[in-house]
């Protein structure tokens, strides 16, 4: 931000490009070690906990790259205030439609089994005695 | 109107109101063009994160979902010489992220050359982000084409599955696994295509059944065919505008209008979103 001298225009530019890549090959690095791929760190692969923690880390690395190239490579920093908040305060409602979407999508996910379940539910044949229905020769219907 | 004497008391006040109603001023202190090519980002990225959110709503749904370093482990010139059966998980698609990183960062450098008015500055820092974005498309042309061509994924059909059970094959397919090779719980595999169809492998459960590879989730070849084609698609338009607005900076248009190529900085912004939608496309679809 604020670069009023050339060279060190320059030099933010390309510190900027050793940020991402840098970044991304961390991202990548998380990513393979959390299914195991690295070798020392093949235990994770196995921990339950793993899957939340290097998400979470993942996530949180692609939300500063965002950030980095809004505010940086698009000058969003040094924009006025009005237009900053015009711009990303409405980004700001995707926080509910992730929350409330994921957890739809849990919710299919059981609902799909319960359906399935039941699906399998063979109905019992129960001798009909006294009933005031009179039980109708098959070939009537 | 009104023409009280307190307006035209007013009417050079750069704060006041009236003067800002009247036209003439910026209130966001950005050319009209910036302020919508602004507005026109943040709808599209709407739209992106409905494909998302709908990609991880699905995922959430699946009982199994097809774990992308074993899908996408593979590279050109027959795995970079490594041969078939090397994987090479994620690592084709991080170097196609290290291509839109480094086209972002010249189209920056294109954009500071435009404030200084430096004309050959423009074109040339333009040239290489038009190369870095075409090399992006003809990887992702290349990816494309090995996961229908090779591996047979389609828009209805997700070859790539995950086993829910341990067990054993009763019959090899030719491409790695062979007879009696065993299998655990959550192992990813790839159903073959031969001339008589898609090759379901038969296999033993520990607990003795004898079963067959299903097919993946049916929504992943969808999803992601149509996401990343979006994106493909944005990227494919950014370079054909940035050829365009390249050729006007050549024909020296933006000299005459002394606005420090502001038509360079706009093109910029639509730039800079890609690679920004491509941070998230590159999270969900390839990292998670």
């Amino acid at each position: 931000m604020g670069h009023h001298n050339y060279e060190d225009a320059i030099k933010g530019v390309y510190k900027g490009l050793f940020l991402l890549a840098a970044v991304t090959l961390v991202e990548v690095f998380f990513s393979l070690a959390g299914k195991g791929y690295i070798g020392f760190l093949g235990f994770l692969e196995h921990a339950s906990w793993a899957v939340y923690v290097v998400g979470f880390a993942l996530i949180a690395l692609s939300l500063y790259k965002a950030y980095f190239i809004v505010y940086e490579f698009m000058h969003m920093g040094s924009e006025v205030r009005g237009l900053r908040m015009t711009v990303l305060l409405p980004t700001l409602l995707l926080v509910w439609a992730v929350v409330a979407f994921f957890q739809e999508g849990g919710s299919w996910k059981t609902r799909r089994d319960v359906i399935k379940q039941r699906n399998e539910i063979q109905v019992k044949q129960v001798p009909q005695t006294g009933s005031l229905i009179k039980e109708l020769p098959t070939n009537d219907i | 109107m009104a023409t009280d004497t307190s307006a035209v008391a007013h009417a050079n006040d750069a704060h006041s109101d009236e003067s800002n109603w009247d036209g003439g001023t910026q209130p966001f202190k950005v050319s009209y063009g910036k302020l919508m090519m602004w507005y026109f980002l943040l709808s599209d990225a709407f739209t992106f994160a409905g494909f998302l959110i709908a990609y991880g709503a699905i995922r959430f749904s699946s009982p199994s979902w097809p774990v992308p370093d074993f899908v996408f482990r593979t590279a050109p010139f027959d795995n970079l010489g490594l041969g078939h059966e090397t994987p090479l998980p994620l690592i084709f698609v991080t170097f196609m992220s290290f291509l839109l990183i480094i086209s972002s960062v010249t189209m920056v450098r294109a954009v500071q050359e435009g404030h200084r008015e430096n004309k050959n500055g423009v074109v040339f820092w333009m040239l290489l982000t038009v190369i870095g974005g075409a090399g992006f498309l003809g990887c992702q042309a290349w990816e494309w084409t090995n996961l229908i061509g090779a591996e047979h994924m389609t828009v209805t059909t997700n070859p790539f599955g995950t086993h829910v059970e341990s067990g054993a094959y009763l019959a090899g397919d030719g491409h790695g696994i062979n007879k009696g090779d065993t299998f655990e719980v959550g192992d990813s595999y790839l159903i073959h295509k031969g001339d008589d169809g898609y090759n379901q492998l038969p296999y033993m459960t520990t607990s003795g059944e004898e079963k067959q590879q299903a097919f993946g989730p049916k929504a992943f070849g969808a999803l992601f065919f149509f996401i990343t084609g979006f994106h493909g698609f944005h990227v494919f338009s950014g370079v054909a505008f940035l050829l365009i607005i390249m050729l006007n900076a050549a024909s020296g248009l933006y000299v005459e209008r002394k606005n420090g190529y502001e038509m360079v900085e706009k093109i910029g912004l639509y730039w800079h979103f890609v690679d920004l939608v491509w941070v998230f496309v590159f999270l969900v679809f390839y990292l998670l």
